[in-house]
């Protein structure tokens, strides 16, 4: 579903990415982490072609995206759904105003059918009904995070980027989400990219998780994982925090 | 293959046949379709939906919600599904677990005239506090950075003479530069009927210094830098970067507001100073070449024609101009809040307030000179 192929990212001289393959598979959960400046976030980027890479080949459905054309650009753009790190809402529109944006432009403009959507998202996120009349500024963190997620559901995708979707959230909605995702995952088909650095939800949702280092990224099942001699995923899989979310999903 | 729905039935068995598309993208559509269901249903209802192709999530919610106010009090219908659609369960779940809208807080809309007049005048009061707070406060700083000119924070101000004063130079000195040989055209059109001719030197050199060459920079620096200003600061607020500064125990006004009015207070009256040569060399190009007095001659009537004070008089109110242009842009980008199209709005107002108070100074001034004799 998607494959990326030698990657290369530089900002001036910083070499972000040093040739990186990364492949996902349709239906699965994968999980990106890293320390923070590896470029996660920047590789997500350049999967959804607002970065050119500078090197190196990143395929979505099979297709290159150089390649594509307006039309075919757009209706790319319908089947994935994302959420940007720090919720990225348009300012000026109501949190019911956003979910809408994509749904007025590829979908209908009943009024009904849209009020419908937007209901539906908001429930699916879990935000209480009146906060569709908020704007953005006055949303919490981890309410923002929930808008976001609804947008990016309204068109109903069949894959997701998510970019650190549960930091911010308190342990028991993040613990929430974790099933939601799953749910939804198991029952609308959906293949789920997702950054993060919580290792609860990593554990209880991803099926493989690759990790970037030194520009590349190493790739497998958490577990087999968690072998891997490097010092880093040493420290990350086998740290304090990792041992209590790991027993966890063990009970 | 459309996406279809029909009811049959009559009395207390209902049958719902649901067939073509049913994936998101026919929403619109099933939306539309689903205004022909009755009002309210009692009874058993069948949902049958063996012949919906893929259903997606969003239509069978807006089925689910509205067969849910079809039957408001719960009980008087039952609803059956025949091949459900794997999230079915999920979906109804999630309608029933989603409470009632809260009533909608009581509306602060009418009230009649009254009420909408004290209530404008109230936001006016608020609005003349808040700005007579950021007068002061500023004020405050500048005062305190004048006697301690440590706190003048020496590298900030000279970016901003660099931004605001260097940057504009060129687009300054063009603009003097043509109008005042619009200006000298104009009048030596009409001086020329009397024979007048070199009276177009006293015109251009007393309109230019006294009143062109100020105006006209300070209405090109308000467009270019007024405008910066609100939308700089305008942007630090909605990044909650001036809350940061705060919380840093740090003064925005201190550290944003106060070295861009000191930077324009330095920046715009040499602009004017530039502004008012290239103002004459227009002038004087224009008498050289189209009236044909000689470059002495042209030299010798402008001594006539202005006295020192003509120079003075123009050039006192570039740092009043100034201080006027910085503090309206800084005050609109403090006042920005929540969102990008508030900025939009206050960068504009900034400008546009910014060149209304740099005219009326103006008039005010002008007023004031002559009654002082000058
Ligand atoms: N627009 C940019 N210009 C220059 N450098 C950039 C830019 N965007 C990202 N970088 C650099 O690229 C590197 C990777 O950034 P990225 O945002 O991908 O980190 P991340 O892995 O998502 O970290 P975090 O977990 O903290 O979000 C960082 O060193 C960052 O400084
Ligand atoms: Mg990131």
């Amino acid at each position: 579903m998607i494959r990326v192929r030698g990657l290369v990212s530089r900002f001036g001289g910083q070499v972000v990415h040093e040739g990186l393959d990364m492949q996902v598979e349709e239906g699965e959960i994968f999980g990106i982490v890293g320390g923070s400046g590896t470029g996660k976030s920047v590789l997500l980027r350049t999967i959804l072609g607002l970065k050119r890479p500078e090197a190196g080949s990143v395929e979505l459905y099979g297709r290159s995206l150089d390649g594509l054309d307006a039309r075919e650009r757009a209706a790319l753009v319908q089947k994935y759904g994302v959420t940007f790190q720090n919720g990225a809402l348009i300012s000026s529109l109501t949190v019911a105003e956003n979910v809408r944006l994509p749904l007025r432009e590829y979908r209908t403009r009943s009024p009904e059918a849209l009020e419908s959507q937007t209901q539906l998202c908001l429930a699916m996120v879990g935000l209480p009904p009146g906060t569709e009349e908020k704007y953005p500024a006055q949303l919490s963190g981890g309410m923002t995070k929930r808008a976001a997620l609804a947008r990016a559901l309204a068109l109903e995708p069949s894959l997701l980027f998510l970019d650190e979707p549960t930091a911010g959230l308190d342990p028991i909605s993040a613990a929430a989400f974790d099933e939601l995702l799953l749910y939804l995952h198991s029952r609308l088909d959906l293949t789920v990219v997702m950054i993060t650095h919580d290792l609860d939800t990593l554990f209880r949702t991803c099926g493989r998780v690759g990790v970037i280092i030194d520009g590349k990224m190493r790739s497998g099942a958490p577990r087999q994982l968690a072998e891997d001699p490097h010092p880093w995923i040493q420290a990350y899989f086998h740290g304090p925090r990792a041992r209590a979310a790991q027993e966890q999903t063990h009970g | 293959m459309r996406s279809s729905l029909a009811l049959e039935g009559d009395g207390d068995t209902w049958k719902l046949e649901l067939g073509g598309d049913w994936s998101a993208s026919a929403l619109g559509e099933i939306v539309e379709q689903l205004d022909s269901l009755p009002p309210r249903l009692r009874g058993t209802l069948t949902c049958d939906w063996t012949r919906a192709h893929a259903p997606g999530i969003g239509p069978v919610w807006a089925l689910l919600t509205r067969l849910g106010a079809a039957n408001p009090g719960s009980g008087e219908l039952r609803i059956l599904h025949l091949a459900a659609p794997s999230h079915l369960r999920f979906l109804e779940d999630l309608r029933d677990a989603r409470a009632e809208p809260a009533p909608s807080a009581p509306c602060d809309g009418s009230g009649g005239p009254i009420a909408t007049l004290g209530r404008w005048s109230l936001a006016q009061g608020l609005r003349v506090r808040e700005f007579a707070a950021f007068v002061g406060r500023m004020v405050a700083v500048l005062t305190r950075a004048l006697s301690k000119p440590r706190a003048l924070r020496a590298s900030s101000l000279v970016r901003h003479v660099q931004e605001t004063g260097i940057a504009a130079v060129p687009i300054v000195s063009l603009i003097a530069f043509l109008i005042s040989v619009i200006v000298a055209y104009l009048g030596a059109q009409q001086l020329r009927l009397f024979g007048a001719d070199i009276f177009v030197v006293d015109l251009t050199a007393i309109a230019v210094l006294r009143e062109m060459g100020v105006l006209l920079t300070s209405i090109i620096v308000a467009g270019r830098s007024g405008s910066a200003f609100a939308a700089e600061i305008g942007v630090m607020q909605l990044n909650e970067e001036t809350d940061a500064l705060r919380a840093l125990g740090l003064d925005p006004i201190e550290l944003l507001v106060v070295p861009r009015v000191l930077g324009l207070v330095v920046a715009l009256p040499l602009l004017t100073v530039i502004a008012d040569a290239m103002g004459l060399a227009g002038g004087g190009l224009l008498a050289h070449f189209q009236l044909h007095i000689p470059w002495a001659q042209f030299v010798n009537r402008l001594h006539a024609a202005i006295a020192p004070s003509t120079f003075w008089v123009g050039l006192i109110k570039a740092p009043i101009f100034a201080v006027l242009i910085a503090a309206t842009g800084a005050y609109r980008g403090m006042q920005v809040r929540d969102s990008a199209r508030e900025l939009g709005r206050l960068t504009t107002l900034a400008v546009v307030q910014s060149i209304f108070l740099v005219i009326l100074a103006d008039a005010v001034l002008a007023v004031l000179f002559v009654r002082l004799g000058v």
